[in-house]
């Protein structure tokens, strides 16, 4: 059962057609791979779905709902849940606030005045928080600043943070963008064990031929604005569209 | 205790202690000695301690949680203190219901101004609650003159209907009283020389400080202060992350509205006139320059700024020449007054001289304030006792006390 279907969306900046009668349907419990070359309009694809942006044309629904002219925070709390392409993080805040802010607003809603409690004796959201650290392998840190954190680590923590929610769809921009080989390979771990444990569905946006295939079970091509291939990992490797628009020459 | 951790207990037992032992504090010299002047512990600059601390805490909510600049809040001190003295004029001269519709009108204010200008941050949300103060000047200066009193201001006269008092007994001159105790009322004890005064007003401005300060501590370590706090860091992220962050910081401002309106009604309380001045946008400043300097985001800190601003401008510049002069007069006549012209230029009317170096010289050097300041000074001492930093505790994240 497709959990987001994305239909006829289209997407002009003045001059340019950044998205151009793009269809998409995204299954449940499966990790699909958006590829393609710069400037191909996958960010802008993805911003369609948070509510940064509102396509044209065309209509995006979520779990049988729409997503367009909704706010961000609705959708999240629909269930959709988002890592960006440069970590975002509260940077003042420790590893473990970080987490239990997010958490906080799974279980309350998206906004509550909740100022008579102590943070620290919410125990529930507090043990939940630092049962994700522990998952994902941030937990001996978690009382340390998130901004001291190396940039793999706050990438990390950028996904305790999604999981925490037990999102429905989860979105990673360039999961692995300006990591080392050794971190890359961490992380292509890292979200292989969260998809065996979790069975999460997951929509990855991603440069990395590498990383694509070793984790996506379904990738879409996106060239020019338009999805150009949509095929397994394998099938997609030999199509010869996708190597002249995308892999070129150095196709493996 | 209370329900707060141990150091925050510990913080707010010593903020109690300070306060309530402030006449003695305050007054550390014998009364006819010649540094007599700088005893800071007379009503009338206590209850200023404690009501521009009241003030700079509020802020603090906003501007130290959520990181939004406010450039506006001595409107609503402002319209507390109008609130109040009406009170007092058509109600009754008891200050408890002068207090109370104070911090309710400074609420309801501040929900329309944070309403309108939470549409912006930064520096266009700065602007715009200046600008609405100094409508708000404006308007009280002149436009609203029938309800405001214009440049004179208005204060309780025997005129006034105050329905609840007139039942008790009417011919008694107007004074401000918390149930029949007035707030001037001051008793004096003299020891070997020393002068210690207790006023009822101080002590009931004390008391609503600390319970101010005891609702800040709350606020701090609530979920909800967390949320504020995620707004000052990415304000961003966190409506990615679910939370709806308007609300939030409309919140944080509507309380610190309060919190000045409570300032401003006490003020009334206190001294029962008000003017527009009040509203003036330095005064808007002054409570910045307090935050800043004990430091932002920290519980104790705008306490802290507050009690020196308002020491610095009633003591520095009681200052003048002629003392200066008494106190250099054992220099040879021309190094003297070489001494007392440069330092007759940071006292008495040039205070403000004095206070712009020092916030100079905390921004640069300490921006954390003067917590910073006494952190380093007790750090200092904590280093050396322990040699060998065998496992260094993971640093709390906790705000600083």
């Amino acid at each position: 059962m497709a959990i987001l279907q994305v239909r006829n969306v289209s997407k002009r900046f003045g001059g340019l057609q950044a998205l151009n009668d793009v269809n998409l349907s995204i299954e449940e419990g499966k990790v699909h791979a958006i590829i393609g070359p710069n400037g191909a309009g996958k960010s802008t694809l993805l911003n369609c779905f948070v509510g940064r942006l509102i396509p044209d044309t065309g209509t995006v629904m979520f779990d049988g709902k729409s997503l367009l002219g909704i706010k961000p925070h609705e959708i999240n709390q629909a269930g959709v849940s988002r890592v960006f392409q440069t970590p975002e993080i509260f940077g003042d805040l420790s590893l473990l606030e970080n987490v239990m802010i997010p958490s906080f607003a799974s279980r309350d809603g998206s906004f509550k005045v909740n100022w008579w409690n102590r943070a620290d004796r919410e125990k529930d959201v507090q043990d939940h928080a630092e049962a994700v650290l522990q998952e994902i392998g941030l937990y001996e840190k978690r009382h340390e600043i998130a901004d001291a954190m190396s940039r793999g680590d706050k990438r990390r923590l950028e996904m305790a943070m999604c999981l925490s929610q037990d999102p429905k769809l989860m979105l990673l921009d360039e999961p692995t963008a300006g990591m080392s080989r050794a971190d890359t390979n961490a992380t292509i771990d890292l979200l292989k064990r969260l998809g065996e444990t979790r069975g999460l569905t997951k929509v990855i946006i991603e440069h990395d031929m590498h990383v694509v295939f070793s984790l996506a079970n379904y990738v879409s091509v996106l060239a020019q604005g338009t999805v150009i291939a949509e095929n397994t990992p394998d099938l997609i490797k030999g199509d010869q569209r996708v190597k002249e628009a995308y892999l070129g020459t150095e196709a493996e | 205790m209370f329900g707060l951790n141990r150091n925050d207990t510990l913080l707010l037992i010593v903020v109690a202690l300070l306060t309530m032992l402030a006449p003695f504090l305050l007054n550390p010299f014998p009364e006819g000695s010649s540094l007599a002047q700088f005893n800071g512990g007379y009503p009338d600059l206590m209850q200023r301690f404690v009501i521009f601390g009241i003030f700079a805490i509020g802020f603090n909510i906003l501007f130290g949680l959520t990181g939004y600049l406010s450039f506006g809040h001595a409107a609503f001190l402002g319209v507390g203190s109008y609130a109040a003295i009406w009170m007092m004029k058509l109600l009754t001269m008891n200050v408890v219901p002068a207090i109370i519709i104070s911090v309710i009108v400074a609420g309801l204010f501040s929900l329309v101004v944070g309403y309108i200008c939470l549409r912006r941050s930064g520096i266009y949300f700065s602007i715009l609650t200046l600008a609405f103060a100094q409508m708000s000047y404006a308007l009280a200066y002149s436009v609203l003159t029938p309800i405001t009193g214009g440049e004179t201001g208005l204060q309780p006269k025997l005129s006034d209907p105050r329905i609840l008092d007139a039942a008790i007994g009417s011919g008694v001159t107007p004074r401000a009283n918390f149930f029949g105790i007035e707030m001037g009322t001051s008793w004096q004890w003299d020891w070997n020389g020393w002068v210690f005064t207790f006023n009822a007003g101080y002590y009931l401005a004390a008391v609503i400080m600390l319970v101010a300060f005891y609702l800040s501590i709350r606020i701090f370590r609530s979920p909800f202060g967390m949320m504020l706090r995620a707004i000052k860091t990415n304000q961003n992220r966190l409506n990615y992350t679910g939370v709806n962050s308007k609300p939030y910081t409309l919140a944080a401002f509507v309380i610190s509205g309060m919190y000045a309106g409570l300032a401003g009604g006490l003020l009334v309380a206190m001294d029962t006139q008000v003017g527009p001045e009040r509203m003036f946008w330095t005064a808007s400043g002054e409570v910045v320059l307090m935050t800043i300097l004990g430091g932002v985001g920290t519980l104790i800190g705008p306490v802290l700024g507050a009690g020196l601003i308002k020491y610095m401008e009633n003591i520095l510049s009681k200052i003048n020449e002629g003392l200066l002069q008494k106190w250099f007069a054992f220099m040879p006549e021309t190094a003297g007054d070489a001494v007392v012209t440069v330092l007759g230029l940071f006292t008495g009317k040039g205070w403000h001289l004095t206070l712009g170096l020092l916030f100079m010289i905390v921004v640069i050097f300490l921006p954390g304030g003067l917590v910073e300041g006494g952190k380093r000074l007790f750090g200092i001492g904590r280093r050396k006792k322990k040699a060998p930093p065998a496992a260094s505790p993971p640093p709390t994240t906790t705000p600083a006390e």
